[in-house]
């Protein structure tokens, strides 16, 4: 029965995730070979190279590019995910406040979330020029869109500027399910703010802090949008996995690129699973509604004895 | 029940994740590349009806009247303006896809300069029978520009060139009587204006030095400036040259030495608007653009009145400009081929070319235009822009434009911020090019 309800969705899904993924992946097993003919006309084919593309990431200049736009991405994510994880919850915990003004704030809050990523690049572009308010504020005369580290702190202030207010509100929705009464106990039993932050808060909204954390590292994996607006494409300091595979496919050699991408698809599938897996990250609600159902048939029990 | 309800939740759970994960790769995995069919090199044009131009956009609305005149006296041929997005990249590959799926949709493409060679070679444009366009009329280099292995591929529909920009009120003040003809011209202007007062904390000269298409032009200005080339006649590679090294030197140098702005190394064509426009730099090289924000009398422009143009130093006379602008082509899938040929020459003809220049600062391919007085008191920098285009010079002409100009960019780039020295910078360059056009 499930299987015939579920049967359109998997259809769909067949459609738009599955046969992309497979035609990706059989796209990378092959290269365009093209050269000019006496006329000066391209004379093209597709050849079966196998694996070649995939071996090529390694080796040579397309593979330190390759190293480069993995190193880049990787550091990226683990930098900008760590700090918008503080950051969230810093704003979450002051969101939490009763005070005047609370629904102001959290409306305002939310403001970077909504500005499309490709407006908020150049509104940080504007900030970080060289006659921009960055340096004016700093009193210095750093280049930040050049290539070199400065481009790489542009990235992250910006993206963690724009997706802190992302893990706040979710780790807000967490923390409000959290009953009073268990703050009042605690506060009876002598408990400090540390102390219930590390035994009420943190616990109890570990679920919820680990699927959004799980989000935004799929989403930072895929960077690609914020370094190629603010710092621009074809800048080594800021080139990501998405930017190379984009670039590839724009000079028209569609097997590396999909080589690329199916690379970082694989690496965004591993960190995911490891994510689950390791970290127990309830993505689907399933060990809730586990704990319920059990919960639910010792009652019926209950009943009918 | 309760068994396999959880593999349905571990197959969803498994079947989101794989969803997030696999929109990098639906946005980047490539679209299948069939090897094409033989277009016929004497193309036949034949067909008339209705036909779509596909154009970027814009803005002024002189496109538009040209076509609407069109389609009111060809009420059976109808013209329907398509337009692209914005960007440049984004066109180039909407035009590509187009044409690797042999869709008849597109019938006319407005083509940068850049991409003839690349279209032409892929056979994704008809060539052109001499006839189309007419050639003595026109300025040589953009007819130059629209040829690949002498085939005409296009008709040239506007063109852009190099200005160089300079303080008129700063050189006064400094004594020199004529703007700078030479590099070493400007070197010594510079001298004698930087120790006025008034142009404390100034520096000399900025272009485009980002890693962007400017610093392909700048480059390649450069290296023309200097009596150079990047490829030569066939579309081999030729930086590793002493012109070349000559014309990227003075670049390299103008940072090392403080010609320029240290932070022109970030500027694109509207940082160094700016840069002119708040009194940073005596000297600028930009695009014709410019040229009506500058003048600007409310106020918005303080060199507004204070500055001229020339063309750009060179160094033993004037410099080599680069060109821009866009021409038209017909497509080898459109149903409509006849129809195609005659909007060309209508659409890139003399007449319709003053007629857009009402509404457009386009500038025109035609050089007569230039001389119109009546155009002239409108754009009072079309006389200088004709001399700069006169001596023009197209970027690269090859196949793989894309790469060439990733290529030459990643070397200037390094050799301008230092990371390379001039003569590895240039070898390497020459070495990726050679692997490009090899291929």
């Amino acid at each position: 029965m499930a299987a015939m309800l579920l049967s359109p969705t998997l259809l769909v899904l067949a459609l738009v995730i599955v046969y992309p993924l497979i035609s990706a992946v059989h796209q990378s097993l092959f290269s365009a070979e093209s050269g000019l003919d006496a006329d000066g006309f391209v004379t093209e084919g597709e050849a079966f190279v196998g694996l070649a593309n995939y071996a090529d990431l390694f080796v040579g200049e397309s593979g330190r590019r390759f190293l480069n736009a993995f190193s880049n991405t990787t550091f990226f994510t683990v930098t900008t995910v760590l700090l918008e994880t503080v950051l969230g919850l810093c704003l979450a915990l002051a969101m939490n406040r009763a005070f005047r003004g609370r629904a102001f704030l959290r409306a305002s809050i939310l403001v970077p979330w909504a500005v499309p990523t490709a407006v908020s690049g150049l509104l940080w572009r504007w900030i970080f020029q060289s006659d921009g308010i960055a340096n004016s504020l700093l009193g210095s005369e750093i280049l930040w869109t050049a290539e070199g580290t400065a481009s790489k702190l542009a990235v992250i202030i910006a993206e963690v500027w724009k997706t802190a207010p992302f893990i706040g509100l979710l780790v807000l929705a967490g923390m409000q399910i959290i009953p009073e009464e268990v703050y009042e106990a605690a506060k009876i039993d002598g408990a400090g703010w540390w102390r219930q932050l590390g035994s009420i808060t943190l616990p109890l909204v570990k679920p919820t802090l680990l699927v959004a954390v799980l989000f935004r590292m799929l989403d930072a994996l895929r960077m690609f949008d914020l370094p190629f607006v603010l710092i621009g494409p074809g800048k080594e300091s800021v080139e990501t996995l998405s930017m190379l595979a984009w670039d590839e496919s724009n000079q028209l050699r569609y097997g590396s690129a999909s080589a690329f991408a199916v690379v970082l698809f694989l690496y965004v599938a591993v960190v995911a699973i490891v994510f689950v897996k390791v970290l127990g990250a309830d993505v689907t609600g399933t060990k809730k509604l586990g704990i319920k159902r059990k919960a639910n048939r010792s009652q019926k029990a209950e009943a009918t004895r | 029940m309760r068994q396999r309800r959880r593999t349905w939740q571990t197959l969803l759970t498994t079947t989101a994740l794989v969803t997030a994960a696999a929109v990098s790769l639906t946005a980047c995995g490539g679209s299948a590349q069939e090897p094409k069919a033989a277009a016929n090199a004497a193309a036949a044009f034949e067909g008339k009806g209705p036909i779509n131009y596909v154009s970027s956009r814009d803005a002024s609305g002189a496109a538009q009247k040209s076509i609407d005149e069109w389609n009111a006296a060809h009420p059976d041929e109808k013209v329907t303006f398509i337009e692209l997005p914005d960007s440049a990249d984004q066109q180039r590959q909407q035009l590509i896809q187009n044409a690797q799926i042999k869709s008849d949709t597109f019938s006319v493409l407005n083509l940068d300069v850049v991409w003839n060679s690349e279209f032409a070679a892929n056979k994704w444009v008809l060539p052109l029978p001499e006839d189309a366009i007419p050639a003595a009329d026109m300025i040589p280099a953009t007819v130059n520009a629209a040829k690949y292995r002498d085939t005409l591929y296009g008709a040239p529909y506007y063109t852009d060139g190099a200005l160089f920009y300079y303080r008129t009120d700063l050189l006064k003040a400094a004594g020199v009587a004529a703007p700078p003809k030479t590099w070493d011209e400007m070197k010594s202007a510079c001298e004698k204006v930087l120790a006025l007062p008034e142009a404390k904390g100034m520096s000399c000269y900025a272009g485009q030095f980002d890693k962007n298409e400017g610093l392909t032009v700048n480059f390649s200005e450069a290296v023309a400036s200097a009596g150079g080339s990047i490829v030569d006649a066939e579309g081999k590679p030729t930086v590793n040259t002493a012109e070349a090294r000559q014309g990227l030197s003075q670049l390299v140098d103008g940072f090392k030495d403080g010609l320029f702005p240290s932070d022109a190394i970030t500027y694109l064509e509207e940082q160094g608007r700016r840069a002119f426009q708040d009194g940073k730099v005596v000297f600028l090289r930009n695009w014709p653009f410019l040229y009506s924000s500058l003048s600007a009398t409310d106020g918005s422009s303080s060199v507004a009145g204070k500055f001229d143009i020339t063309s750009i130093p060179g160094t033993n006379g004037p410099g080599v400009s680069t060109l821009g602008g866009r021409n038209l082509a017909v497509s080898p899938f459109t149903q409509n081929k006849a129809t195609a040929l005659e909007f060309i020459k209508f659409f890139t003809g003399q007449e319709q070319a003053q007629k857009r220049l009402a509404l457009s600062s386009r500038a025109p391919a035609y050089a007569a235009l230039y001389e119109d007085p009546a155009v002239v008191a409108k754009r009072p920098f079309f006389p200088t822009l004709l001399e700069s285009l006169t001596n023009a010079q197209p970027r690269p002409k090859v196949v793989q434009y894309g790469a060439t100009t990733k290529a030459i960019q990643e070397e200037a780039y390094a050799a301008l911020t230092g990371a390379k020295d001039t003569d590895t910078a240039l070898k390497d360059m020459q070495a990726k090019l050679e692997e490009i056009t090899a291929k």
